[in-house]
């Protein structure tokens, strides 16, 4: 809402300064979010009028003028093309500044002498109109400053309401709400009444009564439409933010603006016998004021005629019925129309409009006679032309009821923290003009308040509402603050997991940096990182780039590496912990830790070359993971998998359950992506890493335990995880640890085999084991080995 | 050959011994199988019995003699020689040591920590909820039915099915209520989404929700609780206003500005020029929220309170382009490690 302080002061005197003003508007939850001065800066500017202009001798485009400024007729060469002897307009004196510090001297035009100069209003920063220079009402004396005669003083002030205060979009109720915060009385708007002096109506049904029950309208003859708006409202108009377009529409705005009733106005010859307000028939068509032709569905509240529709109800009016050239009666519309349907309607078609943004506020639904009498006394005052009666169709009974509301003194308290007295609420209650009903004394509750609250507040109808008021006017700061009183309950701390602060701690000392990356990506991303997904889509992304849900953490992180190497670095950790969006008959909105390491190893010093990070790099950072957070029993197994490398590449099983992967990324994708070197990665089930399983004691063996090492010739086939796993079965409880400790290929092994040396650490826990006993069960191990893997001692 | 003299010959032989080595040579030359006072001791039968006990004594008081010099130079061998061993081991302790290079978390992440710390401490419960909401979760359930003009505040992200990206984190707060009775204390950090995008506002950012229902809570525990946390949060005694706002699922609903915790309200452009910064958005919680969500409105209140955590963490660490945080820049991220 962008109104002009000047107009508000009209109104009102709050005894308050420009500053205070503003402080107390913002304070009062009308937050002023911009003041900006009417015109630009200037001085040494009056208003003057053309004796004569006559053509200049050496140039087409360039008039010499005599122009008296009320002291003297001075001489000006002016390039307008509207100049002409007679018009009032604005003269820049010799000495002037105009905005952007720029002086006026004499000067010499073509060999013409020029005293001064006449300006645009875009000149003065008054407005953009550059076409020619400012044309002032001819009655305004001579000599007189500009600042003075346009009353240039004031400044527009944008306040950013919120929607419950609808009340405040218009200056009749800014005035009422700085009369409630200051105190002062507040000058009455509209009330005059133009009696009919003609005998013209026409005809109006409520054919949807619930979306529109009063419609107020009134017919006015024989305007003349050639009439220019004044200035005082062009102005008006502008420091509220809006452009001057004709005079009828501009007196609908100025009436919108000064009282908040939307107002539109009708070519009273373009009707067809009456008009119906209806809802729309499905497919129904209807082109609008700017131009553009509408399908309609049939939630749409229309004004129709017997032609078919001429406005959306609320919203917009129709062409074909509209204000024009030739219009000589006009119909005008003052109606109330319910919240509800034009909220809807102005979404739907994407059309907010001055209109639609105050009805779906809701307007006060007292005011659509007072609306009308008003236009009708600016309409024959610029226009001209013959009234008719007002005539006023209602549905009572779909009108909104006045509301009572109960407030309680016990419970007012109670929600504010504080004890107000009773005398400053019933005060209160009087500078918002919520009309007291009953007020009684109550044992428990103290004094309880029944009040009906004016037609203009939609926003106040239970109890909370009046408390919100009550805390509002009595000021949010004049409460005082405390810390709530409660019962110390203890915190729970589960046992059997880890926070995600512990778990990214972890990470941050591995090396990992951590990243937030959007969640939306580009589809391009899914189809290389996820090419079977079908991501979720956004019905509204605000680019293409950022238009479907991850589906896991690859985009980001890739991304973010991107970023990295572009920017020179050699060592890059990443991790990220968070959602990933998997459709599917549920949505899945699954939390995973994604890690992923690319170049340098470590950074090179003095006393380590630099080495690449490989395949062994991100597997130990994982296992330390999976180590720190208690997870045993997982298993790495090769499957094909299309963005991933086949030989350098694992899915992480936990049980039956695939719980993420690891690896480098396919060649195939890091050439795409422009990596020098590749890069590797995991991404793990949130839920798997931040288990902490409960650790448990068992009894340390007091007996010593022996190593065995065995150097295995082996088929270069068999992993890792089969001979530790074939050996822990063979072993069984008395082999306390398995490391494997070399492997080697090469000179005296055989091509399809490698020699693979483990080492087997024994100790039973109520022995010492003897060396037979030992034999036995490194030759168990053995021989499993040889069984399943031809496996033999090298 | 006379004691005196041995003794002599022997003193500067062991002075003179260069090694261990050299000292044990010395040693067997003197006081050995063979060595000159042994010989001496073993030639004492060749004297009278009036002579043997005074040259017997004199023999040993000089072996004696000579062992001590023996094990006073050994000493003093085996110490010059640990400080060469010493000296050649010398290392230059101002290289850089072994380190591996660290990593860190991300300065957003720091923020909420240290707000869930600040909350944890006074009996809040962490709670985190789905990004992708429904309709009824992010705005029926918060008192803010279809068509109203409050959505028009929410710039939302749809995917149709009446599936949106959660708006706010206030949803949270909805489905606490629905699982847990009064009394509750709950925080709840995570990602939200916006449709906006400039130096201020990213398509999304962080909020985290808090909520508080008991019995008696009222405005002024709202306000008391804001205040100390902001207070808290940065470590200074910053001037907190609240402002009369709209949100429908509050009422009273307030905007809380603190006064700027860089020029300390004088202006300047962190806070463009009007000594306060806005930080956060509140109030009680609307009976009818309380009512959807099954809990008494008569018998309970509540306040709620939401902010941005990548705001809050901007102003921590004097961050001025949002954008900033999503670009992942290392030589960004690493300044907060
Ligand atoms: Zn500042």
């Amino acid at each position: 809402m962008k109104f002009s302080e000047k107009w508000l002061r009209d109104l009102i005197d709050p005894g308050l300064a420009h500053d205070d003003l503003m402080y107390e508007l913002t304070m009062a939850g009308l937050e002023v979010e911009s003041v900006e001065p009417v015109s630009g800066a200037f001085e040494g500017v009056v208003v003057a009028r053309v004796v004569s202009s006559d053509k200049h001798p050496d140039a087409d485009k360039l008039s010499v003028c005599q122009v008296d400024d009320g002291h003297a007729v001075h001489q000006v060469v002016c390039g307008a093309p509207n100049v002409r002897a007679g018009l009032v307009t604005a003269y820049a004196r010799i000495g002037a500044v105009l905005p952007g510090d720029f002086k006026i001297k004499k000067a010499k035009l073509r060999g013409v002498e020029s005293s001064g100069m006449l300006c645009s209003a875009a000149e003065l920063g008054v407005s953009t109109d550059a076409d020619g220079i400012i044309e002032l009402p001819e009655d305004l004396p001579t000599g007189q400053t500009l600042v003075e005669a346009l009353s240039l003083a004031d400044v527009s002030v944008d306040l950013n309401l919120t929607p419950n205060r609808g009340d405040c979009l218009s200056m009749r109720g800014l005035a009422r709400e700085v009369g409630v915060l200051s105190g002062k009385p507040v000058n009455a708007t509209g009330g005059v009444v133009i009696p009919a002096s003609i005998d013209t109506t026409f005809p109006v049904e409520l054919a949807d009564p619930q979306g529109c029950p009063r419609y107020v309208g009134r017919v006015v003859e024989g305007v003349d439409i050639s009439r220019p708006s004044p200035l005082w409202m062009t102005e008006a108009l502008r420091r509220s933010g809006l452009r001057s377009i004709s005079a009828i529409v501009d007196i609908t705005n100025f009436v919108m603006l000064e009282l908040g009733q939307p107002m539109h106005a009708f070519d009273l010859g373009r009707l067809n016998e009456r008009i119906v307000v209806r809802r729309a028939d499905e497919g129904e068509q209807l082109t609008l004021l700017d131009g553009t032709d509408v399908q309609l569905d049939a939630d749409t509240l229309l004004i129709t005629d017997t032609a078919g529709p001429i406005a959306i109800a609320g919203v917009m009016g129709g062409e074909r019925s509209g204000i024009q050239a030739d219009t000589r009666d006009v119909f005008l519309e003052s109606a109330f129309f319910a919240p509800l349907p034009i909220s809807g309607t102005a979404r739907r078609y994407g059309l907010h409009t001055d209109a639609s943004h105050r009805y779906e506020r809701g307007v006060d639904y007292e005011l659509q006679t007072l609306a009308i009498e008003r236009a009708t006394e600016l309409m024959l005052q610029i226009v001209g032309g013959s009234a008719g009666p007002v005539v006023e169709t209602v549905s009572t009974e779909n009108l909104p009821e006045p509301v009572q509301v109960r407030l309680r003194q016990r419970r007012l308290n109670e929600l504010l923290g504080v004890d107000i007295e009773p005398e400053v609420v019933d005060h209160l209650f009087e500078r918002l003009h919520f009309k007291l009903v009953n007020r009684m004394q109550d044992a428990h509750e103290g004094v309880i308040w029944t009040i009906e609250v004016p037609s203009h507040r939609f926003d106040v109808s239970i109890e909370a509402d009046l408390v919100e008021e009550v805390c509002r006017i009595h000021g949010y700061n004049n409460i005082e603050s405390r810390m709530p009183l409660t019962h110390l309950e203890l915190r729970k701390v589960v046992l059997e997991r880890s926070t995600e602060a512990q778990l990214k701690a972890q990470l941050a000392g591995l090396g990992y940096q951590e990243v937030i990356t959007y969640s939306f990506v580009d589809p391009r991303q899914v189809d290389l990182y996820d090419p079977t997904a079908q991501p979720m889509t956004l019905a509204n992304p605000m680019s293409s780039e950022q238009s479907v849900m991850r589906t896991n953490l690859l985009p980001g992180l890739m991304s973010a590496l991107q970023t990295n190497v572009a920017r020179q670095q050699s060592r890059v950790r990443l991790f990220e912990l968070g959602l990933c969006f998997v459709p599917g008959e549920k949505l899945e909105q699954v939390q995973m830790l994604g890690g992923l390491i690319w170049g340098d190893r470590l950074t090179s010093t003095w006393h380590s070359r630099s080495e690449l990070v490989d395949f062994y790099d991100i597997k130990g950072d994982l296992e330390h993971l999976l180590n720190w957070a208690g997870v045993k029993d997982v298993e790495y197994v090769k499957v094909k998998d299309e963005i991933m490398h086949p030989g350098q590449s694992a899915e992480i099983r936990l049980g039956d359950r695939k719980v993420g992967r690891i690896g480098r990324l396919h060649p195939e994708i890091e050439k795409k992506l422009d990596l020098p070197h590749p890069g590797y990665f995991f991404e793990i089930a949130g839920d798997t890493i931040l288990v902490r399983p409960r650790r448990l004691h068992t009894q340390i063996s007091k007996y010593p335990s022996v190593r065995r090492d065995l150097a295995l010739v082996i088929n270069e086939a068999v992993s890792a995880f089969d001979i530790e796993k074939t050996v822990r079965e063979a072993c069984g409880a008395v082999l306390i640890d398995f490391t494997l400790f070399d492997v080697y290929r090469g000179k005296g092994i055989d091509s399809k085999e490698k020699s693979v040396a483990v080492g087997l650490t024994l100790q039973d826990p109520s022995a010492t084991l003897t060396d037979a006993e030992i034999a036995k069960h490194v030759n168990h191990a053995l021989q499993a080995l040889q069984q399943r893997f031809d496996a033999r001692l090298r | 050959m006379d004691l005196k003299a041995i003794l002599q010959s022997a003193q500067g032989a062991v002075e003179s011994a260069a090694d261990e080595r050299a000292l044990e040579e010395v040693r067997v030359r003197y006081l050995g199988k063979k060595g000159e006072l042994t010989a001496l001791l073993k030639g004492l039968g060749q004297l009278s019995e009036a002579e043997r006990p005074k040259a017997g004594a004199d023999i040993n008081a000089a072996k004696n003699l000579v062992q001590g010099w023996l094990a006073s130079r050994k000493d003093s061998l085996g110490a010059s020689q640990l400080a060469a061993e010493l000296a050649s081991e010398t290392l230059d302790i101002t290289l850089p040591g072994r380190a591996k290079p660290v990593g860190g978390l991300h300065p957003v992440t720091q923020a909420v920590q240290r707000i869930e710390d600040i909350f944890v401490g006074a009996g809040y419960a962490v709670v985190t909820g789905p990004e992708i909401e429904n309709d009824y979760y992010n705005f029926e359930a918060l008192n803010i039915p279809a068509h109203h003009p409050a959505r028009a505040m929410h710039d939302t992200f749809y995917f149709g099915d009446g599936l949106l990206l959660r708006t706010h984190t206030s949803p949270g707060q909805v489905h606490v209520m629905e699982s847990q009775q009064p009394p509750i204390r709950v925080i709840c950090p995570g990602r939200v989404y916006r449709r906006d995008s400039d130096m201020t506002h990213s398509p999304m950012f962080h909020q985290v929700e808090g909520l508080v229902i008991d019995k008696g809570i009222s405005f002024a525990d709202l306000k008391g609780t804001v205040i100390e946390f902001v207070r808290l949060f940065f470590e200074k005694d910053l001037e907190v206003r609240f402002r009369p706002s709209y949100f429908p699922f509050t009422e009273p609903s307030a905007e809380v500005d603190v006064q700027c915790v860089h020029c300390f309200g004088k202006g300047c452009r962190v806070c463009s020029q009007t000594g306060w910064i806005e930080v956060m958005g509140c109030g009680l919680v609307h009976p009818n929220v309380l009512e959807k969500s099954g809990i008494d409105s008569e018998v309970y209140s509540g306040f709620a309170f939401g902010f941005g955590g990548d705001r809050l963490a901007m102003l921590l660490y004097e961050v001025d382009d949002l954008r900033m945080f999503f670009e992942n820049d290392m030589r960004f991220l690493r300044q907060f490690n």
